[in-house]
């Protein structure tokens, strides 16, 4: 697992010695001819239609300022057509080994019985959801959007950083980048062959019409469930509901009566077939889970078990996206599908391991530390970035609470060149697509880039200085 | 042995709520402790859906009433035929993994006297070390209603040294999970007579309802004083013949109950409910109200011994 601790050399998406990389040919000219002036005014009147769209959220539920802009950065980044095609099968295989997962540990727990993961990384799991053992959501499909966080090192090597199987966010991202980009840029989308990622809201549509119950016979009804307009990702909420034409609705707008969930409308009650809920399973039934959750719908819980609507994603999905079982989805993908991954995972020392630990405590400075249910860069240790205090404080925390840590090398993450003060220079990046499960696995051509806009950080969450990025795949 | 139920919770709301809906854990399942002859669960008015069974096998069943509703009264009525099996859970259907209640909640969280309590309990055996934890939980609170409340947790308990069948089963699940031992809540209906204790919390039956009015704002449904009803000596006040215990994973057995307030194992006199994690879990109707309003539950249960 040692990755060596020499000072990494990046690989840069666009430049390979002094030539570039076919995939960014077109781009080249572009950036390269660009005036000082036009950028400088293209990159307000981007900022200027962000603001007007009011897609201000934090992504991917980091918190922080709800109002604040995220920096776009105006630079695409760049995928060849086999490039995309070989992470499109490597995320859709992935996307159906969790789901495979989760039908399993439902059910009868076989990769659990086969000895292949540990059961009590499983049952003792806080996402693992007792309340739905036994119960098979339509088509088998638990996680319905499966984002999947990638990152690159070499012209062939992607790394998965951790799967999310709950209520991925930041879709809105990628479609609104897209649009910004062929308002502004026109002529860059007539001159070259980009694929379309605008169908997504229909995809996704049909895919959550796809999964719906046994007891609807007629055209689903699907809706969007929000916790409401405080919450940091409201607008992408209203946004795929507009962007899908269906209803947006809170917990007030829906009740339960008989064997089916209705939503109030000025004609009447309507009965709700399928629900995209945008809040955690803690807080979707105050029968069934926090009784004090005032934004759920009371007895959804057990229309859904009986059959009466689905729950997208379904209940208890989150026991699959654990950092702690993400070390085991390769196990996974060998044991439901018979495949050897094609995306490889990052090596991950578990701090609860007592071997892995000791390693851990000795080789701080190159490793990457995170908390196992922490997210958006918080509580997260960069080796080579940290000071000797950090690095002690973090050997303290490791041994005070081993379980709640794991540690992975530092990945030499790929650049892409980024519109800075002064011009254009590298900066790191990463990725989200966004896999489909429903009666197909679908996957648009592109997903959220986000970079690390400070010189040499590393770190792409929005909260610690990130900004994002068009995504291109090329069709051919 | 064969035991008829009546078990009646009445709601009285102050005004007039829009809708009540519940859910319902009201009907025992059959194992080979109890064989259900005959039980029904009826509210006037209501519409019932959504019914099913849920992996720990708790049969659950949907109850909505559109309003006004000011009143609810949910009537239990049914016959038992029941076993001695010294508490073992046989014959069961169910598909949790037990692993999976080795986890605990806001009730059964652990501290440092309920450790130390834990450690303190003896037995080479998981049978013996389970047998071992009910006695130190009995030893260490001490029966005796109206000193605790519908939120006590076990670690509250312990401190206060006192508690009803809520609390010890609370602090059984608390150590036992401790000791390494998966445990859960289970609630029931006992035969009472001949000294048995049984739970003397309306609440421990009568579940939760919350109201909620149109701005979101709540309040906890409290239960009302205990009424005392003597011109029927069949019917108990409040949750008298309602009862809760814990039940333990022992690794050859599987679950067996242990009744800490009376230092038993369920008997034949014990007519198995429903499971949860807790009590809030396991509760045999959680209910949520819309309107604004105070909200008092009535609890009656009368178990009896049917004479064939």
């Amino acid at each position: 697992m040692d990755e060596g601790s020499a000072q990494p050399r990046y690989f840069n998406e666009m430049f390979e010695g002094d030539g570039v990389r076919a995939p960014y040919a077109a781009l080249d000219g572009w950036s390269r001819e660009m005036p000082p002036e036009l950028r400088g005014m293209k990159q307000s009147e981007a900022e200027a239609l962000f603001r007007r769209i009011g897609i201000t959220f934090a992504v991917y539920g980091e918190g922080g300022d709800p109002d604040r802009l995220i920096p776009f950065d105006m630079f695409p980044r760049v995928f060849a057509a086999d490039e995309w095609l070989r992470l499109e099968r490597g995320i859709k295989q992935r996307a159906r080994a969790l789901n495979a997962f989760l039908v399993d540990v439902y059910k009868r727990g076989e990769i659990v019985r086969a000895g292949r993961i540990p059961a009590k990384l499983v049952y003792c799991n806080e996402a693992f959801e007792a309340a739905v053992v036994g119960f098979r959501p339509p088509r088998g499909v638990y996680s319905h959007v499966v984002g999947i966080d990638l990152v690159r090192t070499g012209p062939d090597e992607f790394f998965v950083l951790e799967d999310n199987c709950r209520t991925p966010s930041g879709v809105s991202y990628m479609l609104e980048n897209r649009e910004i980009m062929m308002r502004m840029f026109p002529q860059l989308f007539r001159e070259n062959r980009i694929a379309p990622v605008e169908n997504y809201p229909t995809l996704l549509r049909r895919t959550l019409a796809s999964v719906a119950p046994i007891k609807c016979d007629a055209e689903p009804t699907v809706v969007i469930l929000t916790p409401g307009h405080f919450n940091s990702a409201y607008y992408e909420h209203s946004f795929l509901a507009d962007m899908m034409g269906v209803e947006l609705v809170e917990g007030t707008d829906l009740f339960v009566e008989g064997d089916f969930v209705w939503m109030r409308t000025t004609q009447g009650p309507k009965k709700v077939d399928v629900i995209y809920r945008r809040l955690d399973d803690a807080f979707i039934d105050p029968l069934c889970f926090r009784p004090d959750s005032m934004l759920g719908v009371p007895g959804l819980m057990n229309v859904y078990r009986s059959g009466g609507v689905t729950i997208c994603s379904a209940p208890g999905a989150g026991v699959a996206d654990d950092k702690a079982i993400y070390t085991f989805v390769p196990e996974m993908i060998r044991f439901y599908l018979g495949e050897e991954p094609i995306l490889r995972n990052v090596p991950t020392w578990q701090c609860a391991k007592a071997d892995d630990r000791q390693y851990v405590l000795e080789h701080l400075p190159e490793l990457v530390v995170k908390e196992v249910h922490g997210s958006g860069g918080y509580g997260m240790l960069v080796g080579p970035k940290a000071d000797k205090a950090t690095i002690e404080s973090f050997a303290h925390l490791i041994r005070e609470r081993p379980e709640n840590y794991i540690a992975q090398p530092t990945l030499a993450l790929s650049t892409c060149p980024t519109f800075v003060d002064e011009g254009i220079a590298p900066r790191h990046v990463d990725l989200r697509p966004y896999c489909l499960v429903g009666e197909t696995v679908e996957l648009v051509p592109g997903g959220l880039t986000r970079v690390a806009l400070k010189e040499g950080s590393l770190v792409v969450n929005s909260s610690q200085g990130g900004g994002v990025k068009d995504t291109w795949v090329m069709a051919d | 042995m064969r035991l008829s139920v009546r078990h009646r919770s009445t709601y009285r709301f102050a005004a007039p709520m829009r809708a009540v809906v519940q859910s319902h854990r009201l009907t025992p399942s059959s194992f080979e402790g109890q064989r259900v002859l005959d039980w029904r669960v009826e509210v006037e008015d209501a519409v019932f859906g959504a019914e099913l069974t849920d992996g720990a096998g708790n049969h659950i069943r949907t109850m909505f009433m559109l309003g006004p509703v000011e009143e609810l009264m949910v009537d239990v009525t049914g016959q038992v035929e029941t076993a001695d099996l010294s508490g073992v859970l046989r014959g069961h259907r169910e598909q949790v993994p037990p692993l999976a209640y080795l986890r605990t909640t806001r009730a059964t969280r652990s501290d440092l006297a309920l450790t130390e309590l834990a450690e303190s309990a003896g037995g080479a055996t998981p049978l013996d070390r389970a047998h071992s934890l009910a006695a130190a939980v009995s030893d260490a609170i001490r029966y005796e209603p109206g000193r605790t409340h519908e939120a006590t947790t076990a670690a509250e308990a312990l401190e206060a040294g006192v508690g009803v069948c809520q609390d010890h089963a609370h602090a059984l699940i608390a150590t036992a999970v401790i000791a390494g031992l998966p445990a859960r809540y289970v609630t029931g209906y006992l035969l009472t007579g001949g000294g048995l204790r049984a739970s003397g919390q309306s609440q421990s039956l009568g579940g939760m309802t919350q109201s909620q009015d149109a701005g979101g704002q709540r309040q906890e449904g409290r239960a009302a004083p205990e009424e005392q009803d003597d011109g029927e000596a069949t019917v108990l006040a409040a949750g008298e013949a309602s009862h809760a215990w814990a039940e333990l994973w022992v690794e050859g057995l599987g679950w067996v109950g242990f009744d800490v307030s009376n230092r038993c194992c369920p008997d034949e006199r014990y007519i198995r409910l429903g499971s949860g994690f807790d009590a809030a879990d396991a509760a045999p109707i959680r209910g949520m109200a819309q309107g604004i309003g105070e909200e008092t539950l009535d609890v009656r249960v009368a178990v009896e011994q049917v004479q064939q």
